[in-house]
């Protein structure tokens, strides 16, 4: 059981992940996790006011299904088969708490970033409301996410996905390194 | 219903994967901006590295889906400003939410009202690039 409780190393979860992508390839689909907020969208509506949304999202329903499974995967795995949380680099540990963030190695998330009594606040709501919206808008602007562009792309040689993963890099160097120490 | 199936169970997979291997915890994205660990590199590297034979295995065969289909792999249009400006905007949020669209949805599972939150901003976004699109250089 050790092998389901402890963290999964590298070098089996990142083979998963191209496992992952096999599948869904020859499911005749592709591995993009941000498609689905698309879809979302349409689904909402957003289809009468703007032609970007305006596609027959039952087409892509399937990355529906997809997102239900992992919201599942991902309550049962936190609830019942994640009894210790990640364990970082003492250094970073460290470097976190000049920054105020005092639950490394003992949460899987940070509290003092995720918990509600942030979330009442109007620096934590702008936060988080602020990092999925970058997280939404990127992902379209850049024609796809880590799955689409960094596994997908990257394993099909696909220049853009290049590009577009130095600009992922580019863009959490710069939040860690500059802005990080100035929100926190 | 079997279709249902199949793909949510991709997902039921993924989604335990993302939180054993913690690439869905802030505090690993965080490392890994850091250049503190091997960790997300590791993961990131070895999909990729195995991925490029699979799609080169699979292109060659001409191998087909499940369905009997010709298995094809869209090749990404070309351009630069909007895969290096949308990337920089994604990697801003993704450091500083710890989560990218996978990660976000798994998290749900925490119960923690935040996610919420976290999955708002990130349909707020995409409803907003939909909004600017034509206004945006591409």
């Amino acid at each position: 059981m050790d092998i389901i409780y402890s963290t999964w190393p590298w070098y089996v979860a990142g083979p998963l992940i191209t496992l992952t992508m096999f599948l869904l390839l020859k499911m005749g689909k592709k591995f993009g996790m941000s498609s689905s907020l698309r879809t979302m969208c349409s689904i909402g509506g957003a289809g009468k006011l703007m032609d970007f949304f305006k596609f027959d999202w039952k087409k892509d329903a399937w990355n529906l299904y997809v997102v239900a499974g992992v919201i599942v995967g991902g309550f049962i795995a936190l609830q019942f088969l994640s009894p210790t949380a990640p364990q970082i680099n003492p250094d970073v540990v460290a470097q976190l708490q000049e920054l105020g963030i005092n639950s490394t190695n003992t949460e899987f998330l940070p509290t003092e970033l995720f918990s509600i009594e942030s979330l009442l606040t109007v620096k934590g709501f702008a936060i988080i409301l602020i990092g999925g919206f970058l997280v939404g808008f990127g992902a379209r602007y850049a024609g796809g996410c880590t799955s689409g562009h960094a596994i997908s792309g990257l394993s099909n040689l696909q220049l853009p996905s290049l590009i577009a993963v130095i600009g992922f890099f580019i863009g959490g160097l710069i939040m860690v390194h500059l802005i990080f120490p100035l929100i926190f | 219903m079997k279709k249902f199936l199949s793909f949510f169970g991709i997902g039921l997979f993924l989604g335990i994967l993302f939180i054993k291997s913690e690439v869905a915890s802030w505090f690993r994205i965080y490392e890994m901006f850091q250049f503190k660990s091997f960790h997300m590199y590791g993961i990131i590297g070895s999909a990729i590295v195995l991925g490029i034979i699979v799609v080169k295995y699979l292109k060659r065969n001409q191998s087909k889906d499940f369905n009997g289909n010709e298995i094809i792999i869209n090749e990404k249009d070309k351009g630069f400003t909007r895969y290096i400006a949308g990337g920089i905007i994604f990697g801003l949020g993704w450091a500083l939410a710890g989560a990218c669209p996978g990660p976000m949805y798994v998290l749900l599972g925490s119960m923690l009202p935040s996610i919420l939150v976290l999955i708002l901003g990130a349909l707020l976004g995409t409803f907003v690039y939909g909004a600017l699109r034509t206004k945006l250089p591409h």
